[in-house]
């Protein structure tokens, strides 16, 4: 018999990012005995690689900003396809969720009167980012895990979890494994909230890292909750193109927040030909009106000109810098060029300075003195476990997801900024959610000693498989599965590409099934691998089938068969579940927005999507 | 295609042996990526711990030719070609496999630490250039390449005494934030123990994120211990205060 450990929690947080954080804070100030997991060690979550900033509606710099506004912009970038009720709640309490940061310790950049700063930033009305230079979400893990670490709740680091344990149909646990030594650990949970991010490395070109693995998306799929909106995967338009090695790493919007400009190798400034006509009059004429914008944001004085067209939605810009690509306009290394260095190299260093040492220290690139190479790099799905909007459970009691692993509060598309705010809004909400659950919970619901075996048959199985003859490298069906993802589920996707792509991937998920490895569990990445390909495979799998289903284009899924966004299609949600050994694809209605909210989109229907 | 000889440390706990391998060079490339090369390509059990590759998360801390660096931001083209590339995990740590070594020591330190406590009912107007510094101090990323290049703890194994740079660098975050309203001096001068450290700033010398640890968060600490419990005059203003 495998010897494991057990733990014993209320409330098992899975996940130390910004939401897993917030989330096991709030449960543990809600009185629970509380559990964290993390993949990584403590504080290197992804979320420290989020840059320009946490959106807020303070109105420091822009005192006409509410929550009304945000709400607004949210649901527009969204393409409407977003939980009006999440949008509502996350414009609503971002303020205090930012308020609350500062007041845990993070140090805000601040306007000439001491309040916090806010920057501009795609797709938002006014300046909303509060932000740390280009290294916000550094700050913002570094507050929390520092917060954290005094609440006296338990943190299990490198430790990843392989299944999720139900009573009935309520979770009762979870298992997993120390990526140190390779010891298997039982969790005993009453609640469970996952927050384990996204699905960045199921394919070639990403800004995602390693721990990207669709981990809460295959968990929760495996424990019967539903996953929707898969479909809206965000490509971030400017990701690092050159050398090789970097290929796909952020580089922050904050450069167009600050004033960055896109060309393409003709020198000609191309976003203003891509804007879509509802929303032009909200950008600047010509340049010359970029130009006094820019100066007036450095100035910190109000003005009435209009935003520079680089700060249109993400979904826009990086299809636009595609094109520009595509079209042969593109710069030498397949991307267009970025610049910042007509401003003053001081700023830059200053606003910028986390961009300033990447592009000098990888890349032997001095922004300060001339243009970034930049183009599209995978960066967010949108889409992910379907939640209450107000407690965050999944429909499986017990469970709950909060972050980029759950779905519905972006829509279509995500606004840059509201991915930082979402986890700290939401990881609080799931927190709070998890302890009132419990409370209401009767006697802690019981694990079954075959599923634990089982669980460990399954991590066994990869050692075993070692001396067949048609074992697999993992790294190799890793490989594969980046190019059919990249290749068939990309940026522009129809019908044709779609379907070859579910063909590939369910060759690949026999291919997964004869994956080894060799040597100890003592830190063994191949191994952690071959448990981690099942999870992507999951994920990639909803995407590809989600975005055949949708026939029309909206936000960030772009059909090239479909290119209009159709408003009858709009009405519904993909979800996508378990159904025995196979994949179920729902239409669900979206949640319909109450009366007082509607008034706010009073703008005729359009089927261009942009 | 160039290739490099790379020759890493390969073993579990200390005990194990410098494996060479070669590894075809691509333009940009840096010594994590080499590592990834051979894990995909030769020996998928290679254990090195990383995360961003963008030098954000501090968690790729090794020793490359005898000189502790971030992996991903060690540039293979920094090398003569053909040269000899070492690659061992940082040494002041418990080793655990390869490159990975057992970093728990820090966040044991961290928890010690008095976190940060605003003074109550504070309006929260706080200037840019009362917070420059203490913003300095924030971009630390964990790497603790500074706790494994400090002579205290890599050569003389005090842990018990000394906090490290890492926590130095918290602390004078802590301590110089205008709104903070704890004291920690008698900590920094106790338990953190801010008199080992003789200041021969190696640990600003290997800091990726170029802080200052030693003149901008160390010695204004020194100072102020100084200050607190040293300082003859105070001292004498200190006691006939009292005795009023």
């Amino acid at each position: 018999m495998t010897n494991y450990e057990t733990h014993e929690h209320d409330v098992l947080v899975v996940g130390a990012g910004g939401a897993g954080l917030r989330a096991a804070i709030e449960a543990s100030a809600q009185g629970m005995n509380v559990g964290l997991v993390c993949k990584s060690l403590l504080g290197k979550a992804h979320t420290v690689m989020a840059e320009g900033g946490v959106a807020a509606a303070l109105g420091n710099v822009d005192p006409e900003d509410n929550w009304e506004v945000h709400f607004q912009d949210t649901m527009n970038g969204g393409k409407m396809m977003n939980n009006w009720r999440m949008a509502q709640l996350h414009a609503q309490e971002a303020p205090d969720r930012v308020r609350e940061l500062q007041e845990w310790g993070a140090v805000f950049d601040r306007t000439k009167k001491g309040e916090i700063l806010q920057r501009a930033f795609g797709g938002h009305k006014y300046k909303r980012l509060c932000h740390v230079g280009d290294r916000t979400g550094l700050e913002m893990i570094r507050t929390l895990q520092d917060q954290g670490v005094h609440r006296g709740f338990a943190v299990y680091m490198e430790c990843s979890i392989t299944k999720l344990f139900k009573d009935g149909d309520k979770v009762s646990g979870a298992f997993g494994y120390y990526r140190e030594d390779g010891r298997y650990v039982l969790f005993k949970a009453k609640a469970i909230v996952l927050a384990t991010g996204g699905v960045g490395k199921a394919f070639t070109v990403t800004s995602n890292s390693w721990e990207y693995t669709a981990d809460g998306q295959g968990l929760a799929y495996d424990a019967g909750a539903d996953l929707i909106d898969m479909e809206f995967v965000q490509f971030h338009p400017t990701g690092m193109v050159w050398p090789p090695g970097v290929r796909g790493i952020l580089v922050t919007e904050g450069v167009r927040g600050e004033g960055g400009i896109l060309t393409n190798k003709e020198g000609k400034r191309f976003m203003r030909d891509y804007l879509p006509e509802s929303t032009k009059d909200q950008f600047s004429a010509d340049d010359e009106e970029s130009k006094r914008w820019v100066d007036a944001a450095i100035a910190g004085v109000k003005t009435n000109d209009r935003r520079p067209p680089e700060l249109s939605t993400r979904d826009n810009v990086a299809r636009a810098i595609y094109q520009e690509v595509k079209a042969g306009r593109g710069s030498p290394h397949g991307g267009v060029f970025l610049d910042i260095s007509y401003q003053d190299a001081a700023r830059v260093r200053k606003k910028l300075p986390s961009m300033y040492h990447q592009f000098k220290d990888l890349a032997d690139v001095d922004i300060t003195a001339g243009p970034m190479e930049v183009g599209p790099t995978m960066h967010y799905i949108m889409g992910g476990i379907r939640v209450d909007a107000d407690t965050q459970m999944s429909r499986v009691p017990g469970l709950f997801a909060a972050g980029e692993c759950s779905g519905g509060m972006h829509g279509a598309n995500r606004l840059g900024g509201n991915s930082l705010s979402d986890l700290i809004v939401f990881g609080r909400l799931a927190g709070l959610g998890a302890a009132e659950y419990v409370k209401k919970l009767g006697s802690a619901p019981a694990i079954d000693n075959k599923d634990v075996d089982s669980a460990i048959e399954e991590m066994e199985e990869p050692f075993k498989r070692a001396a067949n003859a048609d074992a697999k490298n993992p790294y190799d069906v890793q490989k594969t599965l980046n190019q059919v993802m990249s290749t068939y589920v990309g940026i522009f996707r129809n019908k044709e590409d779609l379907e070859t792509g579910i063909a590939k991937l369910q060759e690949l998920k026999e291919d997964v099934k004869k994956v080894c490895t060799k040597g100890s569990k003592v830190y063994n990445p191949g191994w952690h691998m071959c448990r981690d390909l099942k999870n992507m495979l999951i994920a990639s799998e909803a995407i590809a089938r989600s975005a055949l289903s949708r026939e029309e284009s909206r936000g960030a899924h772009s059909r090239t068969d479909f290119e209009q966004l159709s408003p009858e299609l709009g009405k519904f949600n993909t979800a996508i579940s378990k159904d025995g050994d196979s994949m179920k694809l729902e239409k669900t209605p979206c949640p319909e927005m109450p009366e007082e909210l509607k008034k706010f989109f009073v703008k005729k229907e359009t089927t261009h999507n942009g | 295609m160039a290739e490099a000889n790379l020759k890493v440390f390969r073993g579990e706990k200390d005990s194990g042996t410098f494996e060479n391998y070669k590894v075809p060079i691509e333009e940009g490339m840096v010594v994590l990526d080499a590592i990834h090369w051979i894990q995909q390509n030769i020996d998928p059990s290679i254990a090195v711990r990383w995360n961003c590759k963008a030098a954000k998360c501090g968690s790729c801390s090794a020793e490359v030719n005898g000189r502790p660096q971030l992996l991903c931001k060690s540039r293979m083209d920094k090398f003569e070609p053909g040269e000899e590339i070492t690659v061992q995990p940082i040494k002041t740590f418990p080793h655990v496999k390869d490159l990975v070594a057992d970093v728990s020591w820090n966040y044991e330190v961290n928890k010690k630490i008095v976190p940060f406590t605003p003074k109550p009912g504070h309006n929260w107007v706080v200037y840019q250039e009362d917070i420059e510094r203490v913003q300095e101090f924030r971009k630390c990323i964990e790497c603790f390449l500074c706790q494994n290049v400090c002579h205290v703890l890599r050569d003389h194994n005090r842990k018990d005494g000394f906090y490290g740079p890492r926590f130095m660098v918290r602390l004078a975050g802590l301590e110089m934030h205008p709104v903070d309203d704890a004291n920690r001096l008698k900590m920094v001068k106790e338990d953190a123990g801010v008199g080992f450290c003789n200041i021969t700033k190696c640990c600003t010398e290997v800091c990726p994120e170029d802080i200052h640890i030693t003149d901008n968060a160390i010695i204004p600490l020194k100072e102020r211990v100084v200050d607190e419990f040293y300082d003859p005059i105070a001292k004498f203003f200190k006691t006939v205060f009292k005795a009023k």
